[in-house]
Formats: structure tokens, sequence, C-alpha cells
């Protein structure tokens, strides 16, 4: 699949995925340890990003409707 | 009526030495004193050791009779040794200290981050250098009571300070008694519970963290090199923070975070003390070393400043006019440099060198210096000691990851004490070439030291006064620029000259360095003759130029010296 964008989005199937693997993943680690799981995820993913003001955009996104 | 205690502070390694205190009766009345400095740490005795260095006396009050209880300040970095190698002192410390240049960081077993400090080979000092407070302080004063133009009073305990609108009156208390003792101008180096800031009643700006530390010195033989040891997280002591530091005569100084919730009280019952030694201790691999305590405290974080160091006729300086944490050891080495602006700064005013504005640039240098570190140090405890959960979550994140995971370990860092560059100074000349060159100390900048030769360095050979670094390879100074230097010198400004890149003593310089191998050419960024950089009497840079005219010289001197 092409994509016009200037960074890659996921399709369904990859979505679909990312699902399950996160939601497999919090029960790996367990209710004591979801929430350092989560940080070092977020700080991975960050890092993948290579980009702060749009790691602080996403951060604002996730923040909403909480 | 003040009676300091006269039985020597307890110490397995330093032997205190109980001075006579200074007594109003055993000497004339009091005269009007330039300056009254209270309070006799790192930045009370530089002050006035630079002070005399520019010709200003001044009486240095000790509350005590002896030097001040335990290791405490035990780091001192590069820039503060090149300042006390400026009041005479560096030698002793470099003599009697452990240099380093390495941290580590641990945590589950493994070094998760190494810290090199680059040691240039131009450079006099190590990065680091460990010593104890006690013997900073005893060299110190020996050097305050071999300059005629400083007046240690033991003993002497400032009880109320009186502002007046040109001087200030302290209410002084010693063991027979109080007298009061006038100044023009008085410095309040009386050290972070500071009671002439609390008799103005002056607040502080910034935050205070919760987290308490345990500072314990301990004798014991552990063949592990000078460098900084950091745990984080132990399976002792969870969530929290353990540091280890080689200090002299076999002292070891353990720092450990106390459980959430635990008083300072309970944290230093010997017992605690020693269940936690043995643990720090089996934990890296010496369980049951025998050891000696020697002294222990306790501290918590503070990122605080007053927002401005001159009362009127009343300075804040060191912990007196701002509270650091003691990650990335900036206490006394801010302190260092506080008293090393404070101390020319004060001489040229009380010279009438200067008007009101070079007071006023002084602790607007020194309050910038103090929010640059409030700044950076705020980064370190809050990843030493988090403040929130929401912190907490992310040190650990960042622990964790750093086991298998490179781009986190940076954030080990401490990001250790550097000297303040004074880059928006209104002492920096508007009208030289600072942004004309392509490398050197630009304006407000410590200067750069250069190895001229085998234990021959540049900054052996300036302060004292504002210092004119001209490179010519020519015979001699322009005559209209000696002419201008000459004005100067005659109005009571100190200027030397060093002339750098000459085979030849240069003519009209007071020295001649010929940097035979171009090594200060370099580092300064000056490629061809008639380029020169000004710096002050603290060695800060505050013009630089490709080409120099007596004009742009006294345009220079004219901008570092406010209202002269």
């Amino acid at each position: 699949m092409t994509t016009h964008t200037p960074s890659p989005a996921l399709d369904i199937a990859g979505l679909e995925a990312v699902y399950d693997a996160l939601a497999n993943a919090i029960d790996q680690a367990g209710p004591d340890k979801t929430e350092l799981f989560l940080v070092k995820l977020a700080l991975l993913n960050a890092q993948t990003l290579g980009d702060a003001s749009r790691f602080e955009q996403l951060v604002q996104a996730a923040l909403r409707d909480l | 009526m003040h009676q300091p205690t006269r039985i020597p502070r307890p110490s397995i390694y330093y032997p205190y030495e109980v001075f006579q205190p200074w007594l109003p009766s055993q000497h004339p009345a009091q005269v009007r004193q330039p300056v009254v400095v209270v309070g006799a740490g790192p930045s009370g005795m530089v002050t006035a050791l630079e002070l005399a260095r520019h010709g200003v006396a001044s009486v240095v009050l000790n509350a005590e009779l002896q030097f001040s209880q335990g290791s405490r300040a035990i780091c001192f970095t590069r820039r503060s040794m090149e300042i006390l190698q400026q009041v005479g002192v560096a030698d002793r410390m470099s003599a009697n200290g452990l240099p380093w240049r390495f941290g580590n960081s641990y945590y589950r077993g493994q070094r998760v981050f190494r810290m090199e400090a680059p040691h240039d080979p131009d450079d006099r000092f190590y990065p680091i250098l460990n010593i104890q407070q006690q013997y900073m302080e005893q060299y110190l004063y020996e050097a305050c009571a071999a300059s005629p133009l400083i007046d240690f009073r033991w003993g002497n305990k400032v009880t109320q300070v009186v502002p007046h609108d040109d001087c200030v009156t302290a209410m002084v208390d010693t063991p027979e008694g109080e007298y009061a003792l006038e100044a023009q101008w008085l410095v309040a180096a009386d050290g972070g519970r500071s009671g002439i800031r609390s008799q103005f009643g002056l607040q502080m700006e910034g935050a205070s963290y919760e987290g308490f530390f345990v500072i314990a010195d301990i004798r014991i033989d552990l063949p592990l090199p000078t460098e900084r040891l950091a745990y984080f997280d132990p399976p002792w002591n969870p969530s929290n923070t353990i540091l280890m530091h080689r200090e002299p005569h076999g002292i070891w100084r353990v720092d450990y975070q106390l459980p959430e919730g635990e008083t300072p009280e309970e944290a230093l019952r010997p017992e605690s003390l020693k269940a936690r030694i043995d643990a720090q201790l089996e934990m890296i691999g010496f369980g049951g070393t025998p050891w000696e305590m020697d002294w222990s405290s306790v501290y918590s974080a503070r990122t605080l400043t007053l927002p401005d160091y001159v009362c009127g006729r009343v300075v804040f300086t060191g912990d007196a006019a701002h509270l650091l944490p003691i990650f990335g050891v900036r206490g006394a080495n801010t302190a260092f440099q506080d008293a090393q602006s404070l101390g020319w700064c004060l001489a040229y005013t009380l010279k009438g060198l200067a008007g009101p504005g070079l007071m006023a640039s002084h602790s607007a240098e020194r309050v910038g210096a103090a929010r640059e570190i409030i700044e950076e140090a705020g980064k370190s405890t809050r990843f030493m000691t988090p403040p929130t959960r929401g912190f907490r979550l992310l040190r650990d994140a960042v622990l964790s990851l750093s086991l298998t995971q490179a781009f986190v370990r940076p954030l080990y860092h401490w990001r250790t004490s550097r000297p303040h560059e004074y880059t928006h100074s209104r002492l920096n000349c508007p009208g030289d070439d600072n942004a004309l060159f392509t490398t050197g100390p630009a304006h407000g900048a410590p200067p750069r030291n250069v190895c001229l030769g085998p234990g021959d360095y540049l900054l052996n050979h300036i302060g004292g006064g504002f210092d004119l670094l001209y490179f010519t390879e020519g015979p001699a100074v322009p005559e209209h620029l000696l002419a201008a230097v000459q004005a100067w010198r005659q109005r009571g400004v100190s200027i030397r000259i060093t002339a750098i890149g000459a085979s030849r003593p240069v003519q009209g310089a007071d020295q001649t360095l010929p940097d035979t191998a171009g090594q200060v050419r370099r580092r300064y960024g000056v490629f061809a003759g008639g380029g020169a950089y000004l710096l002050r009497p603290d060695q800060h840079v505050c013009a630089r130029w490709l080409t120099l005219d007596a004009a742009r010289l006294d345009a220079a001197l004219q901008r570092a010296l406010p209202g002269a």
C-alpha cells in the first residue's frame, strides 16, 4: 500500500494488531506494573518519533476527554 | 553574652584548633570600617581575600572559635580551583585533595551510565577535587590571617544589623559582651540560615523538595578509585538514591535518601545509620568491612534565591543569598563565584571607581547565575528525588529502560556545577567585535586556560585587576593605547597589559607571553596582530576586538565601570 502523507499511518489490520498487542502486554505487566510499562512504552515511542513538539501534541490529544 | 563552645569538635581525622576570641576590651575604640563580612565560610573568606587583593580592608566576623563541623562541602570544581588560585590557596588544596573526573550510576547491579568529565591538556585543574571543608576553611583562614588588610575576629556573633543611609551598624556579641561595629558596607555571608536575612524579613523565591537525605562520613578502607558512585532504587532502600564519594584520609561520604515519612531524628539514630551503611556496603560487595563513623547530618533539596542580593548597604552572598541542591556540587562552588564577583565590584565601588550601577550589576549577574543553576539543578533534583507521582513514574521508567536502551542513559547525568557566563551583562561592551569572533570565550564568559609550558598556565599570569590581553608580534604596544591605559591607571583602575605572540618582550606591556606554539591565539580565536581581550577583575570577558584602538578600549572600560 502506498501513502502520500508524510508520516506513515497504520492501516486497519495494523491498528488491530497494535490493539491486541497492547491489551495483552498490559495484562502481562499486571496491575502493579501497568503504569510503569505504559510510561516505558511512551518513552520508546517518543524516541522513535524523534520530535518533541509532535509528542507534546499527542500528549494533549491523549489528555482530552479522559 | 555569646559563649561559643571551647570544646574541640569531635573528628576522627581533623584535629580542631580552638582559637582565642577577639575581645573588644583588648582593642581601641572601633572606627568605621570599609567592609564588615559576617560569616567565615567559603563566600565570606573569599570575599575578604578578593577585597584585600583590590586594596580594600575588611573585618571578618566568625561566631565560632573553630572551623565548621564535619566535612560538609567536599567537591570543588575546576573553576573554583581557578578562583582559589587567585586568592593563593589552590596549591594547598591540590596537594591534599583527591582529583577525579568519572562518575558511575548503578541500577540493579549494572552500571547504566558513566560520566566522563573532559580534562583538556590546557587545563591546570581537574574537573573536580575532593577535600573536606575544614581543610578548605583552614587554608582560606590562613590566607586571611596573613593579609594585613583582613581583621579576622573569632567568637564574634552579629546579633543585629542596623541599616543607615550611607553605612551599617552591626551589633556584635562576644564572650565579654556586645560592641557596635560600623561599616560602609556589610556583607551577609552568614550561611543558609542567615540571621540577617531573617532580620530583614527577605523572602526567597523558588521550590523546596520534600525528600530528606542523610550525609554520613565514615572511615573505611575500600579499594575503589576516586569516582562518584550513585545507586538508584537499591533493594535495601527501594525507590531511593544512594551516593558515595571518596574523601582524603580514608574517609568515604555515604549519602542516602530517607524512606518517605521518616523524620531526620529517626534517621540519625546510631542504630539506623549503622544498619543502612552496613546494607549499602553489603550491596556493593564489602559487607563486613570494618568502618568507623565520623559525622552525620541531614539535608533536603531546595532551589531558592533572593531576587536581589543588594539591600541598601547590605549585600547577601553564598548560601545567605540562595539555597541550592547538593546534587551537582553547587553550594560552595557557587559561593566562590559569588565572592569573586562581589570582591571586585565592592572594591571598585568603595574606591569611587564606579557608581551604584556596578553593585546593581553584581546582583543582576549573580541572581541570574543562581536562577540558571536552579533551572539546571531542578532537573537533577527531579530525577534524584521525584517530587510527584508523575515524576516518580518517569524516573522509574527511565531506570528500567536504561538496562537495555542507551538513549535514556544521559538522563542520569547530574549536570555538575559550571561557571555562569554573563552573556547579557550590562558590563559587556556593545560596540566591540564580540560577534565577529569564530571561537574563544565570548562576552561574559570566564577565560580559557592555556598550558604555556610544564606547570605554566595562562591563568597563572592574570588576575587582580583588569587584564588586557593584546595580541601582537610587533616590538611595542601602540602609543595611543598605552596613553589610554595610563589615563585609566591614573584614576586608580588597575590594568595589566599582557602581550601575546611576540618572541621578544613587547615595549609598554607589563609582560610578554611568546605563545610559541600558538595555542593562546587558537584558544582565543585571534589570528592577526592587533586583536585583544579585556577581562574584568573576576577574569570574565567584557570586551574583545579583532582590532583595538584607544577609543574602543575607553568605551569598554566606561561600560565595565558604570557611573565612574
